[in-house]
């Protein structure tokens, strides 16, 4: 039964963490043609509601794996590591240091003379960071065994990090704009 | 008519008889019916030639609703018993009204529900059933002229829309009777006329403008598939508030007091449009306002003065502009073509301010009165199987974040904007005392992380929760939001499997009990008969049901053994039968029957179709190979 299938699986790829971002969203586009609600309009309610079941389905593990957070954090997962958002998760110090410095650097561009340029400063910042975890991850899921696992999971950790520094940076960006 | 007539192997099934479909635009200031014909979309005429219908329903009592261009004509001498712009009251509670204008046009009565109503000669109304009106009123001119009954309809809404306004214009159609393939957002529809007209491909933005709406969609075109990047907008922004701001303005230069009443008011908007409208043509236009008193006022207004008054609304739209491009990680150089969409972009300055942001000219050569009509008929001629072969598909997103009241009156998200739907998404609850059998579940839209904030969507009940000690058991709670952008809502519990009920309390919605009394008014009303009504519809749905079964039988016989094709078949001859009887109910069992029947065959031509997809797919990619 497809709704059991992983991710990977669902779009015929192996189970690993390169993926071609062309073949996936051509893969999606096939899959919707052939799964979309809009192919069922005119079909039993239980096709109806499997359709769009399936459809849903496709659309998350669409956005899982065109994501390279968001599909390593998968990947681990299927590879049996646990997440736990709710725990303190332990970083190292040097990585909340730099953290801390960038999230004080965010409550800084409201006072300095030109905040927009400063804040597209930071985030080309967070940017930059996030291509060099990625590749990291990359290296690391090359290699697969238990010791790159943990590691792996420390970086998503990391990244997931960015990724919340940034929502905030872009949310400041539109605050400003709109106080313009 | 025989039961399943199967065609020869390799042929494929008896051509489907062309069913009659139709696009409806159901606009704030105007409506519009389109229907494809010999590959065509065009706009349906009224007798007199008239595409437009004005969305106005004028109430009298003792007699039927006026809908249209002699309702609108009423609107300024009957202020109170002509309903306009009804768009703008969808899903809305009495106190969200009361914030969309400075002064209430109209008289409300409050409902049991929080759906208020219009107090009128006629009655009181609700703005669904206003809305109801207008769409029969389509309906009828729709199968007028094309001579026959519509099997279904492709209506459109905001991008902006929430769950609500989208719930109250679906129940809307289905109190005219209309059957709805599909609630399609207007850009979207836009994009489908523009996309399939000029055969684009890449980015495109379309900037939506109408009566009372503004919608901002980023969409990427490839080869059929309309890919909404991101929407963005405001549901309670458009051309009527141009025109209040300019009939504001002459309040000032003619020194008319601000408790000035219904029919002056009236007469100020009808003014202040005209004079918007003269403004896109020339420099500036002359102004006679009729007052109170008899006496006349003279005045001129210029078009830099138009501008100046409408620039701050303008402005207004630039937000969600920067914010869709943002959240659909595009910039403004990327977008390739600007589509502009609604009456409301006629207006110089709307065009001028779009083309800066964007750096570039609008596109402005599409009628924009029409195109999402057309769109939406290019859909529903599509949805209802007239062009089975055609590779179109639209993929469209949530515009507003789902969440869920947390302690403390806080948000947690559960479905963010921009997620492109169909969407499901679970989230695990537990009880919080020993031997709970209930919770409850409030569900809210919007971007905020006050629940004050965002816009409650309805508070979901679980019950029959099986009973154990605190923390024990462990609810699976399902939001799922379909093709339309409704959500629904399920719960089960996992350690027993035991699937919970579900009451629902829509906050801004009415109860199923309304919509059956307001059903029963209306068929009453038409002279019609319940029972019939009721008789109908099975039928339709049993012949739905039985064509179905009879493509499906004919594409993947191959997925049967020769048993299960003959319990099938039995199933459907069983239906057949009462299908021709005049039991609505035993109608209703056998196609349930049918249904329990037919679910492992249905299973499996649903894996099928994945595994054909991405089969060929490989295929494609193997002549690719050869190309280069």
């Amino acid at each position: 039964m497809a709704l059991t299938q992983n991710h990977f699986e669902l779009f015929g790829f192996p189970v690993a963490f390169d993926i071609d971002a062309h073949q996936l969203a051509d893969r999606y586009r096939e899959l919707q043609r052939a799964l979309h609600p809009d192919r069922y309009a005119n079909a039993s309610d239980r096709e109806r509601r499997l359709s769009i079941q399936h459809a849903a389905q496709i659309n998350e593990a669409f956005q899982t794996l065109k994501s390279s957070l968001r599909r390593a954090r998968y990947l681990l997962q299927l590879k049996g590591i646990e997440f736990d958002d709710e725990k303190e998760t332990h970083l190292d110090s040097a990585f909340l240091m730099e953290q801390m410095e960038l999230r004080e650097a965010l409550a800084e561009v409201r006072t300095v003379s030109d905040p927009l340029a400063s804040l597209s400063g930071i985030m080309a910042d967070i940017k930059a960071r996030q291509q060099m975890m990625e590749k990291q991850l990359r290296e690391l899921f090359a290699k697969d065994n238990e010791q790159t696992r943990q590691q792996a999971k420390q970086l998503v950790q990391k990244m997931q990090f960015l990724v919340r520094l940034q929502q905030e940076a872009e949310e400041l960006e539109e605050e400003l704009v709109a106080a313009m | 008519m025989a039961l399943l007539q199967i065609s020869e192997p390799g042929q494929s099934s008896s051509p489907h008889e062309h069913r009659l479909a139709a696009g409806i635009d159901l606009g704030t200031t105007n409506s519009l019916v389109a229907t494809v014909r010999s590959g065509k979309a065009d706009t349906l005429p009224d007798e007199q030639n008239r595409h437009l219908l004005p969305s106005v329903v004028r109430y009298l009592p003792q007699q039927d609703p006026v809908v249209g261009y002699a309702a609108r004509a009423a609107a300024t001498e009957d202020p109170l018993n002509t309903i306009a712009s009804v768009k703008r009251y969808m899903g809305r509670g009495i106190e969200d009204i009361k914030n969309l204008g400075n002064r209430l046009p109209y008289e409300f009565v409050a409902a049991e529900s929080a759906v208020p109503r219009f107090h009128t000669a006629g009655g009181d109304v609700s703005p669904i059933e206003v809305s109801a009106e207008i769409l029969r009123s389509l309906k009828q001119r729709a199968e007028a002229s094309l001579n026959g009954d519509l099997t279904g309809v492709v209506i459109t809404v905001p991008a902006y829309f929430d769950d609500a306004q989208r719930q109250a214009t679906k129940d809307a159609a289905k109190l005219a009777g209309l059957n709805v393939l599909r609630l399609l957002n207007e850009p979207t529809a836009a994009a489908v006329a523009y996309g399939l007209d000029k055969s684009a491909e890449g980015v495109i933005a379309v900037y939506d403008l109408g009566g009372g709406t503004f919608d901002i969609s980023i969409l990427r075109l490839n080869k059929g598939v309309f890919e909404v990047m991101a929407t963005a907008g405001d549901s309670a922004l458009g051309g009527d508030d141009f025109d209040r701001a300019i009939a504001k303005w002459i309040m000032q230069q003619a020194g008319i007091s601000d408790d000035a009443g219904h029919h002056q008011l009236r007469r100020l908007m009808r003014d202040a449009c005209a004079a918007k409208e003269a403004l896109t043509r020339t420099a500036s236009t002359e102004l006679q306002i009729e007052l109170d008193d008899g006496s006349v006022w003279q005045g001129t207004l210029s078009r830099e003065a138009l501008n100046q008054i409408i620039d701050p609304l303008i402005q207004k739209t630039l937000l969600p502009c920067r914010r869709a491009l943002r959240d659909a990680g595009v910039t403004a150089e990327e977008v390739q073509a600007v589509v502009m969409v609604g009456g409301s972009t006629r207006v110089p300055r709307v065009r001028d301010k779009v083309g800066e942001f964007y750096g570039q000219d609008p596109l402005v050569d599409i009628n924009p009165d029409t195109v999402v009509a057309i769109g939406a008929a290019i859909q529903a001629d599509i949805l209802v199987g007239n062009k089975p072969d055609d590779e179109m598909l639209l993929l469209d997103v949530i515009p507003l974040s789902l969440g869920l009241e947390t302690m403390g009156g806080l948000v947690e998200k559960i479905i963010p904007r921009n997620t492109t739907i169909p969407v499901a998404r679970a989230q695990d609850f537990t009880t919080f005392k020993d031997g709970q059998t209930a919770m409850s579940i409030h569900v809210v839209q919007g971007e905020r992380e006050l629940i004050s904030d965002c816009r409650s969507l309805g508070r979901f009940t679980l019950h029959e929760i099986p009973s154990m000690v605190a923390g024990a058991a462990r609810i699976r709670v399902t939001f799922q939001v379909d093709a339309d952008g409704l959500l629904s809502v399920t719960a089960r519990e996992e350690t027993t499997g035991v699937q919970s009920g579900i009451e629902v309390k829509p906050s801004y919605g009415l109860t199923d009990n309304e919509i059956e009394t307001m059903l029963r008014d209306s068929i009453e009303h038409a002279e019609d008969d319940v029972a019939a009504r009721k008789l109908l519809e099975q039928q339709v749905e049993a012949d739905r049901v039985l064509e179905a079964l009879a493509v499906a039988l004919v594409q993947d016989r191959d997925l049967l053994s020769e048993e299960e094709r003959i319990e099938i078949e039995k199933a459907a001859t069983s239906l057949q039968a009462r299908r021709d009887g005049n039991d609505h109910l035993a109608i209703k069992t056998a196609i349930s029957e049918l249904d329990k029947t037919a679910k492992d065959f249905v299973a499996r031509r649903m894996d099928s179709s994945i595994k054909k997809a991405l089969a060929g797919h490989s295929v494609a990619e193997i002549a690719g190979e050869d190309d280069k």
